[in-house]
This record gives structure tokens, sequence and C-alpha cells, in this order.
């Protein structure tokens, strides 16, 4: 069935559409402005004025095809003037779901951009190029796409019409890479054999790959389960602000405002305050449009206990007596995002949900290399108990990361906080080093086992390697 | 156990509102910036629901051209007084009787409401200001943050942005400096209106059909002011009209139009903005009217 498109619905049948964010991977040579433009193209979301521009741009090169790669071509500009090329977002829809698209250039500071744009995606589109198969550069794509734990996967087999639309070509390509990803713990990963440039199997079905019957990129997109990952979770509400009105009408409200990070919360729901401890239950969940009893991730809502318990923005409300954990000493993995290196013992700031904490960078022991793939693990040098954490002059060299670098960290925290793991709590797990001189963010990291403890790990008990693969890690 | 998945519209009044409760959370005194157009109402809307029963926390600023839209006015006013909100009106007319700024011979004053904005910000110790832009409007603010840091002479600086990650937005800023926030960054101008009807969001009246005076320049139909126009080689005429975006007097072009109801602009707003496949050549109304929403960048 073809997708329906936006100017042929009812306004009213609006009403239930959803929103899927996804991230694209790839460089300009596999296609992916093309596949973009051709998406935007072919479900009508592209604005008159932008393609009357992309039109007469192609009219001034001798015309032909109207080039779907202009479309998305806002970066020119930037690249002459040698701005940092980053993520810039698209938006196109259907009759069933809209769609906020991250798109991450391919080749200058991939992971920075990749990372970013895949900390917020559901699905990951890893664009091939069919006469080539599959590169370096794809997994290097599949490894933060696992990093990041995006939860589906497309891999979109692209110029397919370069290679005659050969279906074995297609299925060894396909293969290849659904057995790297399953290695790297991605387990849906949908392959499509596709044309961007001509439009096959992007929105339209092709009638040149008769051997395919899976479902073309957009009716995937369409179909692919929104939203689960955070449902399922369990419950985790980092708190805002808290609502106090003392208004002659609401003398004593007292609610606590935020969005539901993962899970389901109900009203008489016992609740423990972290990192606090106390416990009260919910008796109210509050809307501008009225009192709810339940909310669910990513609602926005206020809620109302039964104590009058202290809590404070920062705080995070969890389901009493779930186990979860609250300390000062953070382990995970860290992206570099700065320019300016890490340094080790250097006082940061950490943001997790709604809380900012001082911090020591404490270790710096592994690297995972993006190129190579292979993680380089060493001793790490502790800061808290090194008389010199600087001193060049010991056996062991002090290890930092660069812009883009990807290292598993050790870090001290000035008071606890509440540590879910990125691998079972995408959205409470993760979490940012800023620099408290000028606020730059520094870092983007991930509490807890990720796929470099996968590739590479730590002298841990098997016990804990057991509960990683638990993890689905 | 499984919850329904949140509407897009749903998803996206649940971003906006996370995004201003975390304003008010970071920020000791964040603004509100409102024209009086239909992105600033919906901010508002957003604002009234992200801290119910509370009153809005934020003050609103007005960036007053001078060469306003009667009706656009009295609705601002009339909100202000409904909600019990706190306004600071940055004129553009006192900038140039101050010297500040120049009246431009064409005599339009879009491009002149940076200086008073700036100087808004700045008498009013304002560190977060939120702006309705999206991210849909233009090729280059398809990359714009939702957190967007400013320097003290409010300049973008491309090399200075943060990458943002997860819901984890980051508003430090040093003194002096301050956050431009678009809560609607991921909405689209159909995104708008559909929540504009969804929510029976009143908006001044001029977004709908009327019969204006108006004249044809540069292709937009232009409403006739002491700030010049018509030109002895330009016709008055009553055309029945309406506008796409509210801004200065001068340089607002409405355009033809018989939508009178939401539903009917949605519509309107649907077939001049998405091309048929193969077309050759783009509605010239909608192309200006694109450019219009350009040009109120500047202002932004």
């Amino acid at each position: 069935m073809l997708p329906i498109l936006e100017e042929h619905v009812p306004v009213t049948e609006h009403a239930t559409r959803d929103l899927l964010r996804l991230a694209t991977a790839g460089s300009v040579d596999d296609g992916k402005s093309t596949l973009i433009g051709r998406l935007l193209y072919d479900t009508k979301s592209v604005l008159a004025d932008q393609l009357s521009a992309v039109e007469a741009a192609t009219a001034a090169r001798g015309g032909g095809q109207v080039d779907l790669a202009l479309l998305t071509d806002g970066l020119r500009a930037e690249r002459e003037q040698g701005i940092t090329i980053d993520v810039a977002y698209r938006y196109f829809s259907t009759a069933t779901r809209a769609f906020v698209l991250a798109d991450t250039p391919g080749h200058v500071q991939y992971t920075r951009n990749m990372v970013t744009g895949a900390s917020t995606a559901e699905l990951a589109i890893v664009l091939v190029d069919a006469r080539k198969g599959v590169l370096e550069q794809t997994r290097r794509h599949a490894t933060i796409t696992a990093l990041l734990r995006v939860p589906h996967v497309v891999l979109a087999v692209n110029k397919m019409d370069l290679v005659d639309f050969d279906e074995p070509t297609f299925r060894a390509i396909a293969e290849e890479f659904t057995a790297y990803a399953a290695g790297l713990g991605i387990s849906d990963v949908v392959a499509v054999p596709l044309s961007a440039l001509a439009g096959d199997n992007v929105v339209d079905r092709s009638t040149r790959t008769p051997w395919y019957d899976g479902p073309t990129l957009l009716e995937h997109l369409e179909r692919v389960e929104v939203g689960r990952d955070a449902q399922i979770e369990a419950f985790r509400f980092p708190v805002q602000v808290v609502i106090r009105p003392r208004t002659p009408e609401h003398p004593d409200y007292r609610g606590y405002a935020g969005r539901v990070a993962s899970g389901v919360v109900k009203v008489g729901d016992e609740v423990t305050v972290l990192p606090s401890g106390k416990t009260s239950f919910v008796v109210g969940i509050d809307t501008f449009d009225g009192p709810l009893q339940e909310a669910h991730a990513p609602q926005s809502v206020t809620l109302r206990l039964a104590d009058d318990v202290d809590v404070a923005r920062g705080d995070v409300l969890v389901p009493t007596g779930s186990g979860v954990t609250v300390g000062s000493d953070l382990e995970g993995t860290i992206c570099w995002l700065a320019e300016k290196r890490s340094v080790l013992g250097a006082r940061l700031l950490v943001r997790v949900g709604t809380r900012t904490v001082r911090a020591l960078l404490r270790e710096v022991n592994a690297r995972l290399d993006v190129d190579t793939l292979t993680v380089d693990a060493w001793d790490g040098v502790d800061t808290l108990h090194a008389v010199d954490a600087t001193d060049t002059s010991s056996d062991i060299p002090p290890r930092s990361l660069g812009l883009n670098a990807i290292g598993r960290v050790k870090i001290r925290l000035a008071e606890s906080v509440v540590l879910d793991d990125y691998a079972t709590h995408r959205r409470t797990g993760g979490f940012l080093l800023v620099d408290p001189a000028d606020g730059t963010t520094l870092a983007a990291g991930m509490i807890g086992p990720t796929l470099l403890d996968r590739i590479a790990p730590t002298g841990s008990s098997a016990d804990d390697q057991d509960w990683l693969a638990g993890a689905g890690i | 156990m499984s919850s329904p998945t949140l509407t897009q519209l749903d998803a996206l009044e649940s971003e906006g509102i996370h995004i201003m409760r975390e304003v008010a959370g970071e920020f000791e005194r964040p603004v509100l910036l409102f024209s009086g157009g239909k992105d600033s109402i919906v901010m508002l809307h957003l604002a009234r629901k992200a801290f119910w029963p509370s009153a809005v926390p934020f003050t609103l600023m007005h960036v007053d051209t001078g060469h306003n839209f009667p009706e656009v006015i009295e609705y601002r006013d009339r909100v202000v007084e409904q909600y019990g909100l706190r306004l600071v009106v940055a004129s553009v007319q006192d900038a140039i009787d101050d010297g500040r700024v120049a009246e431009r011979p064409d005599g339009s004053r879009n491009s002149l409401q940076t200086v008073p904005l700036l100087d808004g910000i700045i008498a009013n110790k304002f560190d977060a200001v939120f702006g309705g832009g999206r991210r849909d409007e233009e090729k280059a603010r398809a990359k714009e943050r939702v957190f967007s840091l400013r320097d003290e002479f409010g300049q973008w600086d491309p090399r200075r942005q943060r990458p943002e990650l997860w819901d984890l937005y980051n508003g430090r800023h040093k003194l002096g400096e301050h956050v431009r926030v678009f809560p609607l960054s991921n909405w689209t101008e159909l995104d708008v209106w559909r929540y504009i009807e969804r929510e029976n969001i009143e908006l001044p009246s001029i977004y709908y059909t009327h019969e204006r005076e108006v004249f044809l320049r540069d292709g937009m139909w232009i409403a006739p002011g002491e700030w010049g126009g018509p030109k002895p080689s330009e016709t008055l005429e009553t055309r029945t009209v309406r506008y796409r975006t509210v801004g200065d007097m001068s340089c607002t072009g409405a355009v033809e139009s018989s939508a009178a109801t939401v539903p009917e602009v949605i519509a309107e707003v649907a077939a001049s903005r998405l091309t048929e496949r193969g077309a050759t050549r783009a509605d010239d109304r909608a192309s200006e009217a694109a450019m219009e929403d350009r040009k109120r960048e500047g202002y932004f």
C-alpha cells in the first residue's frame, strides 16, 4: 500500500498521527542528501520556495532531472567560511506519522554529530552504496548507533540502479551488515534495496525489484513501533520546577512539574524521592486540561504527593522499592565534544536529569578507536590516589580525550545522584560534562556498562558479564 | 502493559512545556517575545499550560516598530490584561528619537528592531529570551539549537553553539550573555495551525479573511499608512485578503484569501506550501509569504 500523503487527508484525521525521531548516517558519496531530498520531495514536504530555488539551481547547471540533494544543501556557505558543519533537522510527514529527521554529516566531525543526532533517535538509517557494500565507515556508523542504543536500524542499500537491481548483491550486503550489527547488540535491522536518485523503494514501490517483498523505506518508517522503550522501562520523573501558586484559589497547592522520562505513574502509586530517599504516594496527576489517572513517557504533567516531603528541582521520583542506584561515583562512557582536550583531575560539572553537580574527572581507562573499532584499554591513573595526575614522568602516560574521542571514565561527584544505567534507562542514564568556567558542553556520557565494555571488558567478574548480556548490550 | 503512544501534537506540546519548565528552573529573568503573531501566541499558550495553576512566570516583551496593526495591539493588550501578565515594550520609535537607529529611506522598520530588542534585553537584565522560531522555516535555521547562546552583542556565533543531546539543555552563560530559547523548534507551520485548531486558540482577526484597502508592491498587497504608500504609480484597491504573518505594517504583505476559519486556513497553507510533483513553477504568492517569514527572522 502506498503511503497516504498529507494533502489528501481530512484535517481531523491528523488527530491520531504520531511522531518518529530518526537519524541518518552516511556520507554525501552514499547519496544521503539525495535520499533525504527524495523523502522530502515524495512526501510533498518541500516548501514551494525551496523547490523553486532548487529548480532554478538545476536549470542554471544545464537542466535535466531536479537535483534533490540541493534541497538539503544549506551548508555550502558554512563550508566556505570554515564553520563547523553539524546536525540539521528536517521535517516530513504522512497521514499517519510525522518525522523529525536529524541529518548528520558523514565527513566532518561525524562522531560528535552522529552521537548528537542518535541521542534522541528511535531509528537510524545507515546508508551504503550497493557498489561498495559494507565499508569501514558503515561499521563506524553501526557502532555509534549501538553505543547510543538507537532501538531500530534501517540499512538503506542505495544506488541499486547501478548494480542492475541485482538480488544477490543486495542479499550479501544485508547479511554482512546484519551479522555485524548483531555482534554490536543491534537486533532490529531492516534492509531495503533502493535508488534515492530514481525513487525506487523510497516512497513508491519499485517495479525493478520484483524479488523484494519487504516494505519501502517510508512504509517501514511509518510502521516501526515508537516510544515503546520509554514506556516499558521503570518509572522515572526528574522534577523540573515546584508549582506553588499561593493564590486565593490555590492557597496550599504544591505540585512537582516534570516530564515522565520513562515508564508509567498512576494515582495511588508509592514513590520515593531520590536522592533523599523519602517516600510518599501520588495523590494527583495534574495538567492544564484536567487531572489524569495515569501518565506515561513522554508526557509533561504535575504530580502531587500525599505528604509534605521535601522535593526540589533535580530530584527524581521513582517507584518505591525498585532498587535504584544512588551514588557519587559515576562510571561510564563519554564522547568528548569540545576542541580542548580532557584533563585528568579537572573540576567539571555533571548534568544528569534536571540536576547539576560539581564533579572531578578521576580516570580515563579505555578509548574506543572508531576507525579500527578496537578498544585501547589500560590501567587508568586514578587522580584521587595519584600524587600528581599530570605527572608525565611516571611509567603510565597521562591519558586524555580529544574532540570526537570515545572513552571509558570514572567521575567523582560532589553529591549523590540517581545513577541509572544507560543500557536500561536511555533517558535518565545520559549525562553532560560541562565546563564551569564558560558553560561549554565538553562531553556527552552514558552511565554504566556500554558497548565499550562489550568490546573490552574491564577486570570485572563473570557475574557482571552475565548481567551485561542480560542488559542486551 | 502498554500505554498509548502520544500523538504528534501531544508530543510537540509536551516537549514545548518541558523546555519552558527547564528555562524556569535554570534562569533568573526569562522573557517571552510576544508580537501578537501566531507563533508567540502558541508559546504563551504553552507557558500557561506549563505552570498551571500558577501564573505564567515570564515577562512578555513586544518589539514595537510603531507601524502596528491596531487589531494586533488590541489583542496584545487584552491578553496581557486577561492573564495578569507584565508587558515590556521595546520601541523602535524611541530608538529612532534617541538616535540609536536611523530611519531607512524605504520606511521599513523590520531591520531596525534588533537594537531596541537588545537594549530591552540588557535594560531588563533578561537572561533567557523565548522566540517562536521554527527549524522548518529556512535551511539555515534547520541547524539552530533549542538553547542558542548569544554574546553581549546578541550575536549568534556558530562556533560556540553547544551540541544538544537527549533532552539535556545547557543554559549556562556568562554575565552579559543571554540564551535564546526556541520551544517550537520542531514544529512546522502546519503543526502550529493544527494546534491552534485543536486548542481553540484565538488569534488576531487579521489572520482571517477580510476586506481591506491595499496596493500592490513587489508582488505583495500592502496596506496604506503614513510610512509611505501608495506612491503615485500604485493604485489603492479593495481586496479580500488575510495575513499569514504579523509584522511591521509597512512591509508585511497580505495574501488574497477567503479563508475565514482555522480549517480553511490549514487547507490553504497545505495547498500553497506543498507543490505538486513535477511542477515547474512554484506559486509566487507562497514564495513571497515564505520570504516574509524569513524577513521576520532579522527580528530575531
